[in-house]
């Protein structure tokens, strides 16, 4: 069965070829129908290749040799294993539903930017895919890059507008600077260990010594920095809020992002054996998650306050997988997924509604006039703020657990980040469904909820966003929840269980006794409560309308980070480069090259002088040519 | 007689020939030049020829006359080419009223 693991990428790869090679000729609903029929497609048959490995058929199937040089082989194979398999589910349901919202949202496009949009979106699926599919490295980079490209694609979808233009470069110039980093590490791997096959290089692992391991995935990580988001390559992801609602809900949301998380949890042994590594992880992770948080409680743009708290929420899920909660980080993905792609494609709807406008200052009160997103979007923002029994609760509090008994530190910054995630998305709700109408009547008049096709996406993805988090049901909550076992740790067993087995496992990790993570429990739900009740409480009744003053103003900024880097980097590479431009290339290499020119005219200026058509000259030089030979006639021949 | 002696007045002939081809304005100063440079060349042949058959006749050889047979060849050449270069000349003496070969530039352009 895992033979038909070929059709999940090849379906969207055909979706993008006719999307795109017939923009012109196709009707939107054609285009709509074929754009998100073969994400279903996708969808069908990852169901059934879930259920094979649920049955335990797990297994590399090799396409075709790619690359061969000398002892290194790296063929062309998907690996059908418990990650992979729960990572297409997400991937191609999630992009399912977004695809469905899609033909309504984008409506508003002629045929052919539609068509385009759709090709685009399916190649970015296709690619997502070889990526999570991929049995080696490269493979998996070659997703990674697809993913990139895609991702500038559609951020600047609306080429016309240039400041969209320059946030899709800036987004793809920073997931480049990352990609060295990984490249890197492939390089390395395949110097060290002569394969990039994630079961050689996972068995060769424990030959290498600590310090390559740790070479390897730090440069592993700088990869994931780039294209999950983290300190410092973050600030490409706010900016990438240009591209259309539901490209920020599967790209920056649900999928490309956790590119990164994906990458290391699949190489959890490599960091298991690297502790220093995996200490990096976790303080970048954390970090990230902080900076994140405080900045998303001074935006007043709907989509930046969800783009920064996507980047936090993936600093927890960094932070997890740096504490060695892997399968604590996969679950926060898939959570994550549903209650992240849920608000953006509701802020998506409030958009539209709005007639674009996106500043939650201008609105207000939306309750009453969009029904179905309201609660959809409450939904969402329960399950982000931890609040027991939905989703987000399990997946957080499992990594809050470990960082706990990783590092107390650890946890007392996470759980602050939770009750911020908490205040700021309760914010972002009440600003904009509770209270008065602050936009104009004529805003008013229009307001009125989104079609069918947009609307039933968000309530599939609520639901999702409720239950999901039953699958990780942990052991001390057993008998609350119906005897339901974590059912998520014992699917992802296999993959983690080299970590679990390795020494430095057994060294650096201890179980949390059932009582302390009940209290820690206790403490997050506590302090999450708190802050959704104050935030409410205020941003209903007097929301945040003036312009922010002190503190407020370096977080509205964004800590000045882009002026930051602008300075520190833009500016003196752009000096650099043209420094490179008018010294060297033009006085240098333009001068060399016209150069050459000049003197091959010059010459033939010269040379033609010899021709004065004087027979005299022509006889002399004949005859001095004639004698030059005989002389060397003579001598040589001797 | 020494062979030397008719080889050294042969390149004498020769170079002084040559010398008054590259030298000389006057076209028809050239081409006596040119028959000089010819007859030197004759006298060579005729020489050589005499010299080998000398040699010959004590050891009882067939070295023939070829050389000298040459030089009646040469010499109608000579006499042909010298017909048509006076045609040449006096064309150009009609065309340019002078025999002076820097006013044929022509091959400038």
């Amino acid at each position: 069965m895992s033979q038909l693991v070929f059709l999940v990428p090849l379906f969207p790869l055909l979706g993008f070829l006719i999307n795109g090679l017939l923009r012109k000729q196709l009707s939107k609903p054609a285009t709509g129908f074929i754009g998100s029929g073969v994400i279903l497609a996708s969808f069908v048959v990852s169901v059934i290749l879930f259920l094979d490995v649920k049955a335990g058929k797990t297994g590399v199937v090799e396409l075709f040799d790619f690359i061969s040089f000398g002892k290194v082989q790296i063929p062309f194979a998907f690996q059908v294993d418990q990650l992979s398999s729960l990572f297409l589910l997400i991937i191609t349901g999630v992009g399912f539903l977004i695809h469905l919202y899609s033909t309504a949202y984008m409506q508003e496009e002629e045929e052919q930017h539609f068509a385009r949009y759709f090709s685009y979106l399916n190649l970015f699926v296709f690619s997502m895919l070889l990526l999570v599919l991929g049995a080696n490295y490269v493979i998996m980079f070659i997703g990674w890059e697809g993913v990139g490209l895609c991702s500038y694609l559609l951020i600047g979808f609306w080429f016309k507008n240039n400041d969209y233009n320059n946030a899709a470069n800036k987004a793809f110039v920073m997931n480049r600077i990352g990609d060295l980093g990984f490249l890197l590490a492939v390089f390395y791997l395949i110097a060290k260990v002569g394969s990039v096959t994630y079961s050689e290089v996972f068995t060769h692992a424990p030959e290498l010594s600590t310090s390559t391991i740790t070479i390897i995935t730090l440069l592993l990580f700088v990869g994931a920095t780039g294209k999950s988001a983290q300190i410092p390559l973050y600030t490409w992801l706010p900016d990438a809020m240009a591209g259309p609602t539901p490209v920020s809900a599967l790209i920056h949301a649900a999928t490309m992002v956790t590119a990164g998380i994906y990458m290391i949890a699949r190489s959890n042994i490599l960091y298991t054996m690297a502790p220093v590594s995996q200490s990096v992880v976790a303080i970048i992770g954390l970090a990230t998650a902080v900076l994140a948080a405080t900045i998303a409680l001074k935006q007043n743009d709907i989509k930046k306050v969800l783009a920064y708290s996507t980047v936090s929420q993936l600093g927890y899920m960094f932070l997890g997988l740096g504490v060695g909660a892997y399968t604590g980080a996969v679950f926060h993905v898939m959570t994550h997924a549903f209650f992240k792609a849920l608000l953006f494609l509701g802020a998506g709807s409030v958009i539209h509604a709005m007639h674009h406008e996106q500043d939650i200052r201008y609105m207000g009160g939306l309750k009453k006039y969009l029904p179905v997103t309201h609660i959809t979007f409450l939904m969402g923002c329960i399950a982000i703020a931890g609040i027991p029994p939905f989703s987000g609760f399990f997946s957080k509090d499992e990594i809050l657990a470990a960082a706990y008994e990783s590092n107390k530190i650890y946890w007392v910054i996470g759980v602050l980040t939770a009750g911020m995630t908490a205040f700021y998305m309760f914010r972002l709700y009440a600003t904009t469904f509770l209270g008065k109408f602050r936009g104009t009547h004529e805003q008013e008049h229009h307001l009125h909820e989104s079609p069918a096709a947009m609307t039933i996406p968000l309530v599939v993805l609520a639901v999702l966003a409720v239950i999901g988090g039953f699958i990780g049901v942990p052991e001390v909550l057993k008998g609350v929840f119906f005897g339901l076992d974590h059912k998520l740790e014992l699917f992802l067993n296999p993959i983690f269980k080299a970590s679990y087995d390795s020494p430095q496992w057994r060294q650096a990790h201890h179980e949390v006794n059932h009582s302390t993570e009940l209290m820690l429990m206790g403490v997050s739900v506590t302090l999450a409560v708190i802050a959704i009740v104050y935030a409410v409480n205020r941003f209903s009744k007097k929301p945040d309308l003036q312009e922010a003053d002190g503190f407020g103003k370096v977080l509205a900024n964004k800590w000045y980070a882009d002026e930051f880097y602008d300075a520190i980097v833009v500016k003196p590479l752009g000096a650099f480069g043209k420094f490179l431009d008018n010294v060297i290339e033009k006085s240098g290499i333009d001068w060399i090259v016209n150069g050459v020119g000049r003197s091959v005219q010059y010459g033939s200026r010269q040379l033609r002088l010899l021709q004065s058509g004087q027979v005299g000259s022509y006889v002399l030089l004949m005859i001095a040519g004639m004698i030059i030979l005989f002389v060397l006639q003579f001598f040589l021949k001797k | 007689m020494p062979v030397n002696y008719y080889i050294f007045v042969s390149i004498a002939l020769f170079c002084i020939g040559v010398i008054g081809v590259l030298t000389r304005r006057n076209a028809i100063i050239v081409f006596m030049c040119i028959e000089l440079m010819l007859n030197a060349v004759n006298l060579l042949l005729v020489a050589f020829s005499k010299m080998h058959h000398l040699i010959d006749v004590t050891r009882d050889g067939t070295a023939g006359i070829d050389g000298q047979l040459f030089v009646f060849f040469i010499m109608v050449v000579a006499a042909a080419e010298v017909s048509v270069g006076l045609a040449i000349i006096v064309m150009m003496y009609r065309n340019t009223h002078s025999v002076d070969i820097n006013f044929l530039n022509r091959l400038k352009h």
